[in-house]
Parts: C-alpha cells; structure tokens; sequence
C-alpha cells in the first residue's frame, strides 16, 4: 500500500478558530456538569453527616423519653404548633386560592398576588418579631403564638400551590355546571374543590415541610420552656425541635451535640420524606389533571 | 306515576316543586354570597396582616427610632450594657455575607439552571433537579448547626489558610483565626441556601426559550456555549436578575444559620476570615436575653431596616418580573 500523501480525516478534525470554539463549548459543558455535581455533592455531605451522626443516637427510649436521654417532648411540641399552624393556614390559604380564581377581578387579583408575595419574601424572623409584639410581649410565650407565625408562612405557599391547581381543573366542566344551571358555591364544593384536592393537600404538605424547620418566629413565641416534660397544653411554651437545636448548637457544649445530631435526624428525614412524597403525588396529579 | 295522578293533584305538586325551586333558588343566592364573603375575607386577612406586620415592627421600634432618627444607620457602636446602638455594621456584615453569596451562588446556580435544561439527559435530569430542590428543604438551624461543626473547622482549617497563601495580597483574605466562625463561613452557608432558589427559576427559564430558535443557531455552526452565551442568556437575562435579586432577600433575610456561624463580632473589618454579624443574626441571638426596652426598640429597629430592605428587594425582583413578563419568578 502506498502511503496517502494527505490525511483523508483531515478535513472532519476542528482546526484553528473552530477547534478554540469548540474547546471552549466543551469547557463550558463541564463547567455546567461540575456544577450541578457540586450541588448535589453539598447535599450528599450534609445528609451523610446528619445521618451518621444522628441514626447512632437513635433507639426507642431516645425518641420516647425526655431530656437529657430523649427527644420525645420537642417532637410532640413540633407536632402540636405545626399542627394548629395547618389547621390555621389550610383553609385560609384554600379561600384565598378561590377567590383569586373563581370572584376576584382583574385588581383584586393584582393586589392579592402582590400580598401573597411579599409575604411570601418575609424574612421569618420579622414574623417572630410581629406575633411577639401581637401576642408574646406582656404576656406570655406560647405554642399558639408559634403557630400564628407559621401559618402566616405557610398562607402564602398553600395558596400559590392551590391556585396552581384550581386553574388546571378543565373550564368544560365548570361550563358544563354552569349550562346545568349549577350555581356558584354548589359548583365549587362539588366540582371545583374536589378536583383541585390532590393539588391542595401536596401542596400543604409541602408547606408543612417547610414550615417545621422554621426556627426563627419560635425563637419569640415559644423558646423558654423544660425539655424534660411533656406538653400539649398550646397556652404555654411548648418544646419543639428546631429552636431546642439551635440552644444546643449555642450552647456548645459536646453532650449536647448528640441529642442535637439526633434531632437534626429525625427533623431532616421527616422532612425530605414529605417534600419527596409530595412532589411525586403533585407530578402525579398533574399529569392526571392533563398539564 | 304522574299519568295516574288526577289534575288537582299535579297541580299541586307543579306547585310544591316550583315552591322548592324559588327557595333552593333562595338558597343558592346566600350560598354564592357566603362563599364570596369568607373568600374575600380570607383574602383580607393577607392583606391586614401585612399591614399589621409593618405597623407592630415600626410600633415596636418607636422608642429606638425617636431617640436615634436615621443615625442609628450609620451608628457603629452597639453596646447594650451603656444603653449605645447603631446598626452601622450589622448593616455591613449584611451586605458583604449576603453579596459574597450571591457573587459565589449565582454563577453556580445558573450553571446549574443551563445544565438541568439543556445538557442533562432526561433520566439524569429527572433525579438532579429534584435533588437541588431538596438543598433548599433542608431547614436552616440544621444547615447552621453543620456549619458550625463540619464546614467552620473546615473552612478554618483547610479554606482560610489556602485563600491566604494564594490570594492574601488583597486584604478580604486576611489571617485566618482561632475558630471557623467568620463571615465568609456565613457566606459559605448562605451560597448553599441561595443556590437551589436561583438554580430552579433559572431552569424553569430556560427551558421557555423556544427550541427552534437555538436549533436554528445550531444549524448555522453556532456551538452549544454559542448557543447559550448568544440565544439562551441574553433572552432570559431579566429573569435571572430577578430570581438573583430573590436569591438575595433570602440571604438577607436569613437569622437562624447566619447567627450560629458567624461569630457575632461587631467591627467592622476588610478581612472575611473575621467575626461579624448581620441585622438579622442580631435578633435572633439578643432577642431572647434582652432586658432593658431600649434594648429591645433598637432589635425591632433593625427589624425595620430588614423589612425595608426585603420589601424593596421583594418588589423590584416582581417589577422586573412583570416588566419583562415572565411569570413565576417569585413563585417557589
């Protein structure tokens, strides 16, 4: 064979200009990549950390019992202020979404939006200081206060998130009430809502998921209380998970660390199971609902 | 059972049911009153709210605010035991943690909004998003409490040094000190707040750009870096200004992980490696052990100053959201 006196592959490899272009398309790309792989890096070392640190501390009395042996008191408290917080924000958050959709005019909806998000870009701790001035200064802490100040933070997300859903519920059906000669209300609670469901309760627990780590308004509400004894009782301070974490990590004192670690375990597994099973639930309706 | 029926008697029954009908008519008529009348109150409720929100932080903050006036902004002294406040440098610390970690998280996040929608492949795609989005579930006492054991040890130990080796000509990396609490590790934990935020508008942004008109530069030789720097970022520039501008009212607004790293120092230095502290890291660490009434007035001052400074960013994020009709991007 004799030898080729040019290079056949000559002309399918980038040279000069086209080759720098490409150089740096590739650089570019990986830059894109790392990025991405740095993100989800931070997140694989802030969950391993909390897990190994946290899942060692965990048997059944750490979680039953109070301190300093336990974290039952905190997860209860965190349990009873999330809990009236929902039972607050939900149906506000709901009829808020409604009017929005099915009474407000074109102003209403302007101005309502405007509300939902500048509560929305609250900083928490404005919340704490507001239902300290409301409902803590000359008086006393409470878990009430504490959930007055999470279902103003939950309001703003339940609402968005059922909002989103009511609009994808098909305008046929509301025509199809509305030519039966169904009237309003009879057509949201029998049509409307019900469609909306699904959307409505991932949304809320996706607002509860937020709001359960919330520490800043509970710093004011409800941070002077004995972890050792259980309460139910919303009239008083109650004990709760995310402001017991950050005494802990003020404290720094390394005894504490391990029931802060234990904390910090079940609070964060809690919540990422909920964000996850929410988000799964939502891509689900969605695609139900046809969007 | 009608064609039985004698004429009196359908008579009276055509009666009855148009009697019902006025009356579920009647019914109707206060059911679609009621229902309009809790939505619009609920809807009030937002907005009263609000309003209260403004009133009780600039209420409480009345005494501070007649005896300081607006120097208390520029004040750098905060001393609670001789009765002296000044926000000045909380103000600082603010600015410099909260802009050091939009300066490091925006590049990040967008490459990251670029990556999710145009590189990634589906199934990949289907799992790394969801991921970021989980970055920013995690609640910020337990991103505090990690920063203060994981990252600030880290930061001291191996980061500092390395930046002041390498880069201690120019004064922001000083000396690095004793303990990892400092402001760069607050900024440290802030980018890893700010990141997902950012990182899920911008993706949502980009992927409204019309496919067409990147495949087209593609078709005409651009590269896929061409295709972004010439199509995908200018196109959405407005966008990912707002969602950054977003981005920021979180780190500034942010107490809880700030107040645990930071290190509550109260000068004002070049160096990042220094303790520092920020308005809202102030609340949160003092509020709590607060004695005097001076004392407190001057926390909900700097309350005020917060609340400003949020609203103001809150609502030029919107209007250039508006302005450039994009719609979502305060939406989370």
């Amino acid at each position: 064979m004799s030898p080729l006196d040019f290079d056949p592959t000559a002309p399918l490899t980038p040279s000069g200009n086209l080759r720098r272009r490409r150089a740096l398309s590739r650089v570019a790309e990986h830059g894109a990549t790392a990025a991405a792989v740095l993100a989800v890096a931070v997140l694989a070392i802030v969950v391993y950390t909390v897990v190994s640190r946290g899942a060692s501390a965990l048997d059944l009395d750490f979680l039953i019992k109070g301190a300093p042996d336990g974290i039952g008191p905190e997860l209860v408290g965190t349990a009873v202020i999330v809990g009236i917080a929902t039972a607050i924000a939900m149906p506000v958050g709901v009829l808020v979404a409604l009017f929005l959709t099915e009474f407000a005019g074109n102003r209403d909806t302007h101005a309502i939006r405007l509300t939902l998000d500048l509560m929305n870009g609250l900083p928490s701790i404005i919340i704490g200081l507001f239902v300290f001035g409301l409902l803590v200064n000359h008086k006393q802490q409470s878990g009430l206060a504490a959930s007055v100040a999470l279902a103003i933070i939950m309001v703003p997300l339940i609402a968005r998130g059922t909002q989103e859903v009511l609009l994808l519920v098909p305008s046929s059906q509301r025509e199809a009430a509305d030519a039966l000669g169904v009237s309003r209300w009879r057509a949201v609670i029998g049509i409307v809502l019900p469609g909306a469901l699904g959307g409505i309760l991932t949304s809320t627990v996706l607002s509860v998921a937020r709001a359960a780590g919330e520490t800043a308004p509970l710093i004011f509400a409800t941070s002077v209380f004995d972890p050792s004894r259980y309460s139910l009782n919303p009239l008083e301070a109650l004990p709760n998970v995310p402001v017991r974490v950050f005494q802990l990590s003020e404290e720094a004192n390394p005894e504490g660390f391990a029931e802060a670690w234990g904390l910090s375990f079940v609070l964060v597994s809690l919540i990422l199971f909920a964000s996850v099973g929410a988000r799964a639930l939502l891509a689900r309706n969605r695609r139900k609902l046809g969007a | 059972m009608s064609a039985t029926s004698s004429p009196a008697a359908l008579g009276a029954a055509s009666l009855s049911r148009a009697r019902s009908a006025r009356r579920r008519k009647r019914a109707d008529q206060i059911g679609d009153h009621v229902l309009y009348g809790i939505c619009l109150l609920a809807a009030l409720l937002c907005v009263v709210t609000i309003v209260l929100i403004g009133y009780q932080v600039v209420h409480g903050a009345g005494p501070a605010i007649s005896k300081y006036g607006l120097g208390f902004l520029t004040e750098t002294t905060w001393q609670p035991n001789f009765n002296q406040f000044g926000a000045g440098s909380l103000i600082f610390g603010t600015a410099v943690s909260s802009f050091a970690a939009l300066l490091l998280g925006a590049p990040i996040a967008i490459a990251i909004g670029l990556y999710l929608s145009l590189l990634a492949p589906a199934g990949v795609r289907g799992i790394v998003a969801p991921l970021v989005e989980m970055l920013a579930a995690i609640p910020s006492v337990i991103l505090g409490f990690w920063g203060v054991l994981v990252l600030a040890p880290f930061a001291q130990g191996t980061l500092e040094p390395w930046l002041h080796d390498k880069l201690g000509f120019i004064p922001i990396f000083g000396a690095p000190q004793t303990t990892g609490s400092s402001i760069f590790t607050a900024s440290l934990v802030l980018t890893i707040m700010v990141v997902p935020i950012i990182a899920s508008v911008s993706r949502d942004l980009f992927l409204a750009v019309p496919r067409d008109v990147q495949d087209g530069a593609s078709a005409l030789g651009a590269t896929r870096w061409e295709v972004v720097r010439g199509i995908v970022l200018p196109s959405t520039a407005s966008g990912v200004v707002a969602a950054s501008l977003l981005g920021l009212g979180r780190a500034l607004g942010e107490a809880i992980a700030v107040a645990q790293v930071i290190g509550a120092g109260s000068e004002i230095q070049a160096s990042l490696f220094k303790t520092g502290d920020t308005l809202a890291a102030r609340i949160a660490n003092q509020f709590p052990g607060a004695l005097t009434e001076m004392h407190k007035a001057s926390l909900f001052y700097l309350g005020v100053i917060l609340l400003a400074i949020g609203f103001a960013s809150n609502l030029i994020a919107q209007w250039i959201g508006r302005r450039f009709s994009f719609k979502g991007v305060a939406a989370r």
